[in-house]
């Protein structure tokens, strides 16, 4: 199972700016001064060696979109933000000859962020192509279709050539989609959203979202924990710091570090992957998070494995 | 994982110190919580915790904390901590909660700010 990031921004898209850009170039040629370097591989060295990856990078801009490429001849992707469009682009490009031009979506919830990219994903506008739209809500449908109607978009969802099909699943039950195990579970954020398990040639991994947690509820027996158990990867929404989480931005609908470390460790999850990311969070502060939630993972891990923590960005590709 | 909280309490003028022990997790969370709150319900209370002998403290305590400074806040109180060990002060910077809540080094320092004379 090999997992791409498409998009990794929370609630609109964060394109890096010139400033931004004039930082990182000023930065890395401070860090140069004086020295030289004979060829391409060598100056990608001293990026791999010298830069952390908030200066040589970018966490990116594109919001939510992540693929999940299973030994399977049909596509499976969570969520339709921004980043979709980049993906549509790579099927078109002929990058999975292995695959029937199939997608399965499996939609975490209808806000804006997560269905943006969809006008522009290019598959969508090819007759032969088939698109199920799977998701927890029954209303699914309305949100696609009025966010291409006028005068938000000049192509109707009429003229969309795709068979494109929405499918409402039960919470609670097992769903066999691309040749994935698939469960969901209601999440806390306003309207609903669903997380979703899938489980695949012995692997499992977490996609969950735009989920609060209410932290009184994090124990062994909140039932996040069983969702999360023992899952090779929980691709987790850790939008704010656990401060604002809890008052400024109390039932904002988003989550926390910390509280992805704490339901990781008990339920023996073995990579966390930190989702969502706040368009108001430069690279230097996202990057500053993740060094945080590692010293914090340390911290709380009491005796256990350690959790492998990572920090999602548009262009990650994670295999498992 | 948790492990005994138990927590004395004493007058220090017209403040309340608080000084649990151990893990505050989420099992040993609950009585420390019992004891926090009723005090900062009390109009103008100031309640110090006293953290010296605490050597980890979990989501569900520092819960305990926002519920105590919302309490405070509303009825005109004060509450702050004191001589937070290197773990416990990571995780207040981590969590950011050290913008929640006053952290002094010292229960001096503490009651010295809280209660001038």
């Amino acid at each position: 199972m090999r997992i791409r990031f498409w998009g990794t921004r929370g609630s609109l898209p964060a394109p890096l700016g010139v400033a931004a850009v004039r930082s990182k170039l000023r930065n890395a040629l401070r860090k140069a001064s004086g020295r030289s370097f004979a060829d391409d591989a060598a100056i990608d060295r001293f990026i791999a060696s010298e830069l952390t990856f908030a200066e040589a990078g970018t966490f990116g801009g594109n919001t939510s979109c992540v693929e999940a490429d299973l030994d399977s001849d049909e596509h499976l992707i969570f969520d339709l933000g921004s980043g979709v469009r980049e993906f549509g682009n790579r099927v078109m490009s002929g990058a999975y000859p292995n695959k029937k031009k199939v997608f399965n979506i499996l939609m975490s919830h209808p806000h804006w962020d997560h269905i943006m990219g969809f006008p522009f994903f290019v598959p969508a506008y090819i007759p032969g192509h088939t698109i199920r739209i799977y998701g927890g809500h029954s209303t699914l449908d309305n949100a696609f279709r009025r966010q291409h109607a006028e005068p938000s978009f000049p192509v109707d969802y009429s003229q969309l050539g795709a068979r494109i099909e929405f499918i409402t699943l039960d919470p609670a039950k097992t769903h066999d989609i691309a040749g994935a195990k698939v469960n969901l579970m209601r999440q806390h954020h306003t309207g609903d959203s669903y997380g979703y398990r899938i489980e695949h040639g012995g692997k499992a991994m977490v996609y969950s979202t735009d989920s609060e947690h209410k932290f009184e509820e994090t124990g062994d027996a909140y039932p996040f924990v069983d969702f999360f158990r023992d899952a090779d990867l929980v691709i987790f929404d850790a939008m704010y710091s656990l401060a604002d989480a809890v008052s400024i931005r109390e039932d904002w609908g988003h989550s926390s570090n910390i509280i992805a470390v704490e339901l990781c460790h008990h339920a023996g999850a073995r990579r966390l992957c930190l989702f969502h990311h706040d368009p108001n969070s430069d690279d230097r502060s996202i990057g500053e998070v993740l060094v945080d939630t590692r010293k914090f993972e340390e911290l709380a891990r009491e005796g256990r494995l350690p959790l492998d923590v990572l920090s999602a960005y548009d262009g990650l590709e994670i295999t498992l | 994982m948790g492990g005994m909280v138990a927590t004395s309490e004493k007058k220090v003028g017209n403040a309340s110190v608080l000084s649990p022990t151990g893990r505050v997790d989420v099992e040993t969370t609950p009585p420390l919580q019992e004891r926090l709150l009723p005090l900062l319900g009390q109009a103008g209370a100031v309640v110090v915790i006293d953290f010296s002998g605490v050597s980890y403290i979990s989501s569900s305590g520092l819960r305990a904390l926002m519920l105590g400074a919302k309490e405070a806040k509303a009825k005109g109180g004060k509450l702050a901590v004191c001589a937070l060990n290197e773990t416990v002060s990571e995780i207040f910077r981590i969590s950011r909660f050290n913008q929640v809540v006053p952290v002094y080094a010292d229960l001096n320092g503490a009651l010295s700010a809280l209660t001038p004379t």
